[in-house]
């Protein structure tokens, strides 16, 4: 790897890293597990003056039960998200769709802050997120500040977490005992999705899709049809609905909206 | 208990295992710089101006060329049309190198190429033979008139068979583009020094490099001396050369100082040879029987923005090897080489040799489809019969020398339940959650060995012979040198095994060296599956040698004839009296010593060199059959399983054979399913990085199960063939036709490479078949 020139600022605790965006704002980009990151500045696609690792920042490691919600911090590893004995059982899909990510050395680095903040509509996390109805905790210079998952996904790789701010925790109801699906469309193992679809049953079902939209989304369709109660066929044919997947090598617009009523009817039938 | 033919453990693998294997990036000089490339942007330009002033202003840059600073001949390759080695007033492919940077650092360097500033007036791309031959197609080289460089038509199209043969069918096929990706990235240093040249490259033929960079220099052989080391795969892509080669030690004179370049991924992609990338016009007539009468083949080979030598060649190698295993009594082929603004071709594993059989094994499921036959039972009416070896084909290389190739599908149907695998597929059919079966044959052959004398030659080496020299050491062990320097093929194994056979000496007491043209005087190198069937031959023939000569030691000390001394468990020994015996070290010792030596004997005696010479190519053959599982829904198309029979003769060590089959098989299964390198309208590369360019892994293949046939090769007498290309030439067709199998309750008939989830799940909701 030989990127761009950059400067390396580590920060040992929240406090320090928003000290550290402050100073530095548009220049500086945060550093997690890099999974994300790193390859674009492989390609010199991100050319950051400074790069602010947080990695080290113990305390945003954890999995807490809140009691209604399971607190997640931002900087917990994929692998510990996939393995949470907490999550398997009160939010399996979750940790289910951890699984997916990469393999097992992306998701040994990888954390899932560093995945949502990245906000690739390509990626797993999200849509597990969407799905969920989680709620995401960004701290900045005045305080913190909630923001419901179904608005921090702004645009093509971009997120509601601003240059002087942090993404923290993750908030995600319990769904204990509720059915859940992960169904993911790839040609080789390590691949991001060509689609893929989470699904989490529950009062009020959640349906996230992947690289289904220029931003992580939901199946707003689809969920009113199974909460109306739809057959997996009908509410299946909605996966697509109201939805412009891309085209790229991979798959084309008709591929992708195909393969996404297929998974999302695969996902209710599992 | 003979140790060729068993499974040994690797010699080579304890060093890598632990970190110890040495790459040429892992090799540090005094006073090293690195050596970057600024490359094309453009698939088809002209170039203005270069500016590399503010390049210069970057620190720890020392220097940036372009051609026009320089002013190098091009690159040592095909007559007339030489490679530049930067691009002078035109590039002609995107990666293809423009100017060239040397650093005190490789950051320092990267740097310095995003400086510098290319003015490039764009012209027309062509990116596929389509284009590039149609009528006013723009031309890479004005001055050659056309964008084909070589045209060689057919004698005798047989147009009379065709015309009176009761069945004929036309194909056209593509044999998709794909790049080696060998997990080593090329890599060079360079150290130009008062007393000559050294370089360090990640190369398969070192004197190859050695003999051809010292002309191309002006400096003598003596004084240029080639290190490869540890290589990390090469595939055919490391036989060519590149820029790099002949600029690293231009540099290093001019600087005075050691330079190194280490090739990104990304330049990979884009700048190393690719190869493929063939298309074909086949037509066959056949009778009601299924057999073939006559076979017409016209080859199109895209040979990218420049023609070399390996690229030039493989429509030759394709259209020797159209007619396979099979009798044809009436067979005609032609030619092309086309210049397209894309990434050069050269050899990839197989090299032409899986064009010939993804061809004719297509063909044969084709006269299937037509006459509602059995796959199997249409190449059992065509193979040739075991008997009839040596058999002459349509093309004088191609003289088969060996093969049972109905023995090889017996031995096939034999590992494999074909007849449940037949009623699964017809049960699946109704069953919309289960998956599409289908299973596809493939009986290959190819041709291996290289070569008989002036095959080799034509690609621009010495020879065709491969140099072996064994030395035995004063305590009984021996080296053995070898110009074969291989990059994974676990050669120092194999020559380890042979040597100790053939000399009675222990396996751990013999070392295999190569990749230094300072320690090792001559030699050619790695590829056409030549390792065993020519160097291997050399290392049993000088360990014959040396045999006699410690004989007549032995002789001489034990006071008896040296045709009665046999040698056995490391000693020398009268036959019928084994007390009468002497240590292989024993004897060495002596052979250094000339109180203990026979009149006729001098000192260091015990020291053969072979420059071993075969008078023909092998041809190693096999069946191969694969079975495919499609999903219904999405069209993922997954290998469930695959059959592999192999015929490459004496196996020297089953578990290498069976790993260089493995390897084989998933580049065969990867350019079936998997990769294609693919550009848009305008030259730009679409699949650059391995998100797009679709190498598979691990995970994403399947189980192989192996059998194995023995013809030996008659011309050589360990009666080895090869087995490195094994895979990557049958496995292809194999699974394209377990792909269409699947799908012919759908009419379907032909589906091109690679077999993508989204073209299947076209088909499957009735689109195109």
């Amino acid at each position: 790897m030989i990127p761009a020139k950059f400067d390396y600022k580590p920060a040992q605790s929240k406090e320090e890293a928003l000290s550290l965006l402050a100073e530095y704002g548009d220049e500086a980009k945060l550093l997690a597990g890099g999974h994300s990151l790193l390859p674009l500045m492989k390609l010199r696609l991100a050319t950051p003056e400074v790069l602010i690792d947080i990695g080290a920042i113990e305390d945003l490691s954890y999995i807490q039960d809140k009691g209604d919600v399971i607190a997640i911090g931002a900087l917990t590893k994929h692998r510990k998200v996939e393995q949470s004995d907490i999550l398997k059982e009160h939010i399996p899909l979750l940790a289910h769709t951890a699984s997916h990510v990469g393999d097992p050395q992306v998701r040994n680095r990888g954390t899932i802050g560093g995945s949502l903040c990245h906000g690739d509509p390509a990626s797993d996390l999200p849509a597990a997120i969407l799905a969920t109805r989680a709620t995401l905790v960004i701290s900045g210079p005045s305080g913190e500040r909630k923001v419901e998952s179904d608005d921090f996904f702004t645009d093509f790789w971009e997120t509601e977490v601003k240059e002087d701010e942090l993404l923290t925790e993750i908030l995600v109801p319990k769904y204990t005992g509720e059915s859940w699906a992960y169904q993911k469309f790839n040609r080789r193992s390590q691949d991001w999705a060509i689609v893929g679809c989470a699904l989490q049953a529950g009062d009020n079902p959640g349906i996230g899709m992947v690289n289904m939209g220029s931003t992580p989304v939901r199946s707003a369709d689809a969920e009113n049809a199974l909460k109306s109660g739809g057959s997996p066929k009908e509410v299946g044919e909605l996966a697509d609905s109201g939805l412009t997947p891309p085209t790229d090598i991979h798959g084309n617009e008709s591929y992708r909206r195909d393969l996404a009523k297929v998974l999302l009817q695969r996902a209710l039938e599992n | 208990m003979s140790i060729v033919g068993t499974k040994v453990i690797r010699k080579e693998d304890p060093n890598l295992l632990t970190g110890r294997g040495q790459y040429v990036d892992d090799i540090q000089l005094t006073g090293m710089t690195h050596m970057a490339f600024v490359r094309s942007t453009e698939a088809h330009a002209l170039i203005k101006g270069i500016d590399v002033s503010a390049a210069l202003e970057c620190e720890g840059v020392i220097g940036a060329w372009t051609a026009a600073d320089l002013e190098l001949p091009p690159l040592p390759e095909v007559p007339g049309l030489e490679r530049p080695t930067l691009a002078t007033d035109k590039v002609r492919f995107v990666g293809e190198a423009v100017a060239v940077i040397v650093a005190e650092s490789k950051y320092a360097a990267a740097d310095g190429t995003e400086l510098v500033v290319v003015d490039y007036e764009p012209l027309e791309a062509v990116t596929n033979i389509e284009e590039a031959t149609a009528e006013d197609a723009p031309l890479l080289f004005e001055e050659l008139g056309s964008n084909t460089v070589a045209e060689v038509p057919s004698a005798d199209d047989h147009q009379s068979v065709f015309d009176s043969a009761p069945h004929t069918e036309k194909i056209k096929l593509i044999n998709n583009r794909c790049t080696a990706a060998p997990i080593e990235t090329s890599a060079c240093l360079a150290d130009y020094g008062p007393a000559g040249l050294t370089i360090w490259a990640s190369f398969q033929a070192p004197h190859h490099l050695r003999n051809r960079i010292s002309a191309w220099l002006g400096i003598p052989q003596d004084q240029c001396r080639v290190i490869t080391p540890d290589v990390g795969g090469g595939f055919g892509q490391k036989i060519n050369f590149t820029p790099e080669f002949f600029l690293a030690p231009v540099l290093s004179k001019i600087l005075n100082r050691p330079v190194k370049y280490s090739q990104t991924r990304s330049e990979a992609m884009t700048s190393m040879y690719h190869g493929r990338a063939q298309e074909q016009e086949v037509d066959i007539a056949f009778d009601n029987e299924g057999k073939i009468q006559a076979l017409r083949v016209f080859a199109s080979q895209d040979m990218g923005g420049y023609a070399i030598g390996t690229g030039m060649g493989m429509p030759v190698l394709t259209t020797a090897m159209s007619a396979g295993c099979y009798v044809i009594p009436n067979v005609s082929v032609a030619w092309r080489n086309v210049l397209t603004n894309t990434t050069p071709i050269a050899a990839y594993r197989g090299a032409g040799r899986p064009e010939a059989t993804y061809l004719i094994e297509r063909a044969m499921d084709h006269i299937a489809y037509k006459l509602e036959m059995d796959p199997t039972e249409v190449r059992r009416q065509n193979y040739i019969p075991k008997d009839d070896f040596p058999y002459a084909t349509h093309s004088e290389l191609a003289v088969y020398d060996s093969g049972n190739f109905e023995g090889a599908l017996d031995e096939l149907l034999e590992i494999m339940d074909y007849e449940s695998i037949r009623e699964e597929q017809v049960a699946n059919q109704d069953m919309p959650e289960k998956p599409l079966i289908g299973v596809g044959f493939s009986s290959w052959l190819e041709l291996a060995g290289f070569g008989p004398p002036g095959s080799l030659e034509g690609f621009g080496h010495l020879g065709s012979w491969e140099s072996v020299q064994i030395r035995i050491q004063p305590d009984g062990s021996a080296i053995i040198y070898t110009g074969a320097s291989p990059h994974g093929q676990g050669t120092v194994t194999t020559f380890a095994q042979i040597a100790s056979e053939y000399l009675g000496i222990e396996y751990d007491k013999i070392s295999v060296r190569h990749g230094d043209t300072a320690t090792i005087p001559q030699g050619i190198g790695t590829m056409g599956s030549r390792q065993v069937a020519v160097g291997g031959e050399g290392v049993k023939n000088a360990s014959i040698g040396i045999v006699q000569k410690a004989k007549s030691i032995a002789a001489h000390k034990l006071e008896a004839n040296p045709e009665d001394i046999e040698v056995k468990d490391g000693s020398l020994f009268v036959k019928g009296s084994p007390s009468k015996s002497l240590s292989w070290a024993e004897v060495a010792t002596f052979s250094f010593q000339r109180l203990e030596l026979p009149e006729d004997m001098d000192p260091g005696s015990l020291d053969e060199t072979i420059l071993q010479e075969v008078p023909n190519f092998s041809f190693p053959s096999g069946a191969y059959a694969c079975v495919i599982e499609i999903d219904k829904h999405t069209g993922d198309t997954r290998v469930r399983d695959i059959y592999l029979v192999d015929d490459c003769g004496t196996v020297i060590n089953p578990l290498l054979a069976e790993g260089q089959v493995h390897g084989g098989v998933a580049q065969g299964i990867a350019q079936a399913l998997y990769e294609e390198f693919s550009y848009d309208e305008n030259g730009q590369p679409t699949t650059a990085t391995f998100i797009d360019y679709l190498m598979p892994g691990a995970p994403d293949l399947p189980s192989y199960t192996s059998g194995r046939i023995n013809t030996p090769n008659p011309n050589n007498s360990l009666g080895a063939k090869g087995i490195g290309e094994s895979g990557s030439v049958g496995t292809p067709p194999a699974v394209i036709n377990a792909v269409v199998d699947a799908l012919r309750h759908l009419g379907v008939t032909h589906i091109d490479m690679p077999a993508t989830p989204q073209k299947i799940w076209k088909i499957l909701q009735g689109g195109t078949k």
